[in-house]
């Protein structure tokens, strides 16, 4: 008897590159998509109304993609674990087929559902979709740990097989035949809620600038590559201050929800490439977005803790402080900073924001100024933030705050000097603080500096109608370096797991011989000084070494941190 | 890690020591009855927890866990759970050590939140720390500078204490504290001949008559750190005479809160000179926290910095000023610049500064071909090339791709720029 299929999307809510959608449909007599949306109501939900309002208008758009088939969206309320079963009866299936999730909970998730349809005789096929590499594949060649530097993953990636290809769209041929049961009533019991009934108030929404689905993914590549195509430049493009801007060729909160299949994406770019520069090896620079997000997951895929900076291995312990005011001011566009702010607001209003702009508001918060922790910023990057995932964000927040992944952190983007090198008029700032836009452009980025006879021709005096700025930049950011000199000087006499291949990575040294050459003797920041001469990581930049003097002799820390047991004389008297 | 004892004298050591069980009978250690000195040396590889913990095992651990040598080096951690994720020091402890160790402490820090409590806590520890001898000390704020809120008689008065009864005083780290010149002066009076470093980077209460005060007692001072504003001809001449010992690290930090407020003076070439020619060796730190306008005063003499770090932005005109005027430059660090290519200061700076070693620039513009010049000239002796990505134009000469194999052609070694995440 031909089974009866379920293909559960989660993300890659698309019909072209699915190839879990495919087994789902291939000698199958039925084939029901489905969707869990749980928790019902958004409000018990961390998510803002932009996330919520992508992932409906998804939901629709796949809706609408089925009906072409004579199929449809199946949207159920309540837990998989919960609902399946149920399903699984009603139904009768027999077939149960979803994407790859590597996110450690998704993993988790996943295994539970697995065991439970096995009990209950239901096959399971997983594909992976979402990545263009199977994971796992790039951590068993890299000795079964993730690699932590870009530069590593680079290499890795590079001595791989390329991704596989996509597969193709689901069209009627393909369904043969294969069909859904769709029951009068499908609409109210399985229809895509609108953000009203999510408990949304809708009244003054602006529209969506990122407006959600395959269909406009799908539009967006094309327009994406023929810009490409018609600047025939593939290098990285020159920052400016339309960059600011959310962009119609804008494509990764489609690569985050899989409305657009990456490797579809990795594909036209490679062919694109090979036509234009009539080359057939292009450089990985050209897929640096897809390979960030593939860094990402691979890193996130083993460490359920990666989100967080306790117990999390790869994860420098920075003491962070604990500022839920200054956190509000930042999160809320009113630090007094005009750059920071207008990022900010374009960040709530839109759900999406340049990556720059995100170096420069995660810099901010965390390392450059209010030395606030990056959890706290990756939390409010998850509520308001369209391409933010689990494993982007907790990585992308841990990366711009010098927590990991040894990324040098001798710059600081200064929140007055940066926004006005990229945009010296000061549109953007005018366009998201309208109550600035009275000030011209030598004064918009820094306002407090404004002559009264300037704030008042601008009709607005800062510390009234403008916030005054809540820190000294110059004073944080100077203190704010010590800090994480401090850190670092303790970190390189540290030798945790997660740091140690770190350290033997960027030292491009095996791993033995960092063992070796850290249990012969305590490593002093000179040491490990002349270990990176021969290489490129500014790990311990001797510039920071030369602070060393004073931390003759060891100091013990009191607090029995099993990281920090490190009793070695590091100067003798 | 060589091996404590090897097993035939561990076996000598029963039998001397007279332990009833035979080395047939038992080929356990009696751990119990080791020697003290033994114990002593195992203990100073566990951390305070553990040692803790095997203290409570005998009494003759226990009596080890107490010797002084176990405490000469303690860092209290002060934090708050409303301020900070880290734990702290426990109160008991704290107790115990001001208790029956206070005595044994050489080298103490203070690790203090962003709370005021925290810092004031410290204060109160210092104030007890009567009879000591206490030759490191480090008043360290791992957040916002809470020393700064403590109330400036209370900090002074709990500072002094330390510096009146220890007498040895060699290393003392007081960055961002309400110290002043006349608790220097408490400082000088009690430990001139032992004070060997001294770092008091943003502390406003000091004038430059108080570390003047500092330099021309301290004859052993080797390394110091303060705000530019404390520099004075007459502080480099006082580190110059003929008492003073070579001065080893001079980091001074220029800090402006908002451009024009701050007037920057000069310091005289003479100055500059009579150091160096004290010091040849003197490592010279620069960090500038100022705006463009504000660099007039700097660099137009011969100055004879080693590490200057810009942490905001600074002018191309300053860049090619400091090629010109500083030819023991080992480090440089440029934060931003702006939008015009550096190519040419790069250069000169390749060519002049034949001591750089490291160079760090981030949002900046250099032509890969220009790039490519500077690694040519100097490539060979910088162990540090830290570039971030945007900094670098592609040109008609270079690519992205051919500057990556080129340069690690160059340097002899792998070679990226800096790269930041971009999705």
């Amino acid at each position: 008897m031909a089974p009866n299929s379920i293909h559960w999307f989660r993300k890659g809510l698309r019909l072209h590159d699915n190839p879990a959608l495919q087994e789902a449909v291939r000698g199958a007599g039925t084939i029901r998509c489905v969707y869990f949306l749980d928790p019902w109501f958004a409000g018990s939900s961390n998510l803002g109304v932009n996330r919520w309002r992508f992932l409906l208008q998804c939901l629709d758009d796949l809706d609408s993609n089925l009906r072409k088939l004579n199929s449809r969206l199946f949207v159920i309320r309540g837990q998989p674990a919960n609902v399946f079963p149920r399903l699984f009866k009603e139904w009768e299936i027999s077939r149960l087929t979803f994407e790859y999730d590597s996110e450690p909970f998704g993993k988790e998730r996943d295994a539970a559902i697995k065991k439970l349809a096995m009990e209950a005789g239901v096959e399971v096929i997983i594909k992976i979709s979402h990545t263009l590499y199977n994971l796992d594949k790039i951590i068993e060649l890299n000795g079964g740990q993730p690699p932590l530097t870009y530069k590593r993953f680079q290499t890795l990636i590079s001595r791989m097989d390329p991704p596989e290809m996509p597969v193709e769209t689901l069209s009627s041929a393909f369904m043969g035949c294969c069909i859904t049961p769709v029951s009068e009533d499908h609409s109210e019991k399985y229809g895509v809620p609108s953000l009203e009934e999510l408990g949304f108030d809708t009244e003054g929404l602006p529209s969506a600038v990122w407006p959600g689905g395959e269909t406009e993914a799908l539009t967006r590549i094309e327009r994406h590559l023929e810009r490409k195509a018609w600047v025939a430049n593939f290098e990285r493009p020159r920052m400016n201050a339309n960059s600011l801007l959310a962009s119609p060729t804008g494509l990764s909160p489609y690569l985050r929800f899989g409305c657009l299949s990456c490797r579809l994406f990795y594909f036209k770019l490679t062919d694109l490439y090979r036509k234009v520069k009539k080359t057939s090896t292009p450089p990985l620079s050209l897929y640096g977005q897809l390979l960030w997000r593939e860094f990402f997951y691979t890193a996130a895929t083993t460490n359920p803790r990666f989100d967080k900076m306790e117990g999390n291995p790869i994860c420098v312990r920075i003491p962070w402080d604990k500022n839920p005011e200054a956190l509000a001011k930042w999160a809320e566009a009113k630090t007094g900073f005009p750059w920071i702010d207008a990022i900010m607001t374009q960040l709530r209003q839109e759900g999406w924001i340049h990556h720059l702009a995100r170096h420069a508001v995660a810099c901010f918060l965390t390392r450059g100024d209010l030395w606030i922790s990056w959890e706290e910023g990756m939390k409010v990057f998850e509520e308001l933030l369209l391409d933010a995932d689990w494993s982007v964000n907790a990585g992308s927040w841990m990366w711009l705050s010098c927590s990991s992944f040894f990324q040098q952190f001798f710059h600081c983007y200064c929140p007055v000097g940066f926004g006005r090198r990229t945009d010296p008029n000061g549109d953007f700032i005018r366009r998201y603080l309208p109550v600035l836009r009275g000030f011209p452009a030598k004064y918009i980025y820094d306002p407090w500096n404004a002559p009264d006879s300037v704030q008042a021709a601008a009709k607005c005096i800062i510390g009234v109608h403008y916030p005054k700025p809540m820190v000294n930049h110059a004073e944080a950011s100077r203190l704010n370096i010590e800090r994480m000199k401090q850190i670092y000087q303790q970190l390189s006499r540290y030798r945790g797991l997660g740091q140690v291949l770190a350290i033997s990575e960027a030292l491009m040294l095996d791993e033995k011989a960092w063992l070796t050459l850290s249990c012969s003797s305590p490593v002093t920041p000179h040491q490990l000084t002349l270990g990176i001469a021969h290489s490129d990581l500014w790990l311990v930049c001797s510039w920071l070494a030369m602070e060393t003097q004073f931390m003759k002799p060891q100091i013990h820390s009191a607090c029995a941190d099993a990281a920090s047991r490190d009793s070695l004389e590091i100067y003798s008297e | 890690m060589k091996s404590i004892f090897s097993p035939t004298q561990s076996r000598a050591k029963r039998q001397r020591t007279g332990q009833g069980v035979s080395a047939s009978q038992s080929h356990v250690p009696d751990w119990g009855s080791l020697p003290h000195h033994i114990v002593l040396h195992i203990f100073q590889y566990l951390s305070l927890v553990d040692r803790a913990r095997a203290s409570s095992v005998c009494r003759c651990w226990n009596d080890v866990f107490h010797i002084p040598e176990l405490w000469r080096r303690f860092e209290f951690e002060l934090n708050q759970p409303a301020t900070s994720y880290l734990r702290s020091t426990h109160p008991d402890l704290i107790q115990q050590i001001i208790k029956r160790h206070a005595q044994h402490l050489q080298y103490v820090s203070f690790k203090v939140d962003s709370c005021t409590e925290s810092a004031e806590a410290a204060c109160n520890i210092l104030s007890q720390l009567v009879n000591c001898t206490i030759k490191t000390l480090g008043l360290i704020s791992t957040a916002r500078p809470s020393f700064m809120n403590v109330s400036q008689s209370h900090f002074v008065s709990a500072l002094t204490v330390v510096f009146v009864n220890s007498k040895s005083l060699s290393s003392i780290k007081i960055d961002d504290t309400p110290v002043d010149d006349p608790s220097l002066k408490v400082l000088v009076a009690n430990n001139s001949d032992t004070l060997k470093l001294l770092k008091m980077s943003s502390c406003p209460h000091v004038s430059p008559a108080g570390i003047l005060c500092v330099a021309d007692q301290c004859h052993g001072l080797r390394e110091l750190a303060l705000n530019y504003h404390l520099l004075s001809d007459e502080l480099l001449l006082a580190l110059s005479s003929e008492k003073h010992v070579h001065l080893e690290h001079l980091r001074i930090d220029v800090v402006s809160e908002n451009p024009g407020q701050t007037q920057f003076h000069s310091i005289k070439k003479s100055s500059w000179d009579a150091l160096i020619r004290h010091s040849p060796q003197v490592n010279i730190v620069m960090y500038f926290f100022l705006y463009e306008e504000e660099f007039e005063p700097f660099f137009c003499d011969e100055t004879p910095v080693t590490h200057l770090y810009f942490g905001r932005a600074v002018s191309k005109d300053m860049l090619g000023r400091i090629g010109l005027n500083c030819p023991r430059l080992v480090e440089l660090v440029v934060c931003a610049n702006g939008l015009e290519p550096l190519d040419e200061e790069l250069i000169r700076i390749a060519e002049r500064c034949k001591s750089l070693t490291a160079i760090g620039l981030g949002e900046c513009e250099v032509t890969c071909s220009g790039f490519m010049e500077f690694v040519k000239m100097c490539g060979g002796r910088l162990s540090q090339l830290s570039i971030m990505e945007e900094v670098l134009i592609p040109d008609n000469s270079y690519s992205m791709e051919q500057i990556h194999s080129e340069v690690s052609k160059h340097l002899g070694r792998i070679w990226f720029p800096d790269m930041m995440p971009t999705w």
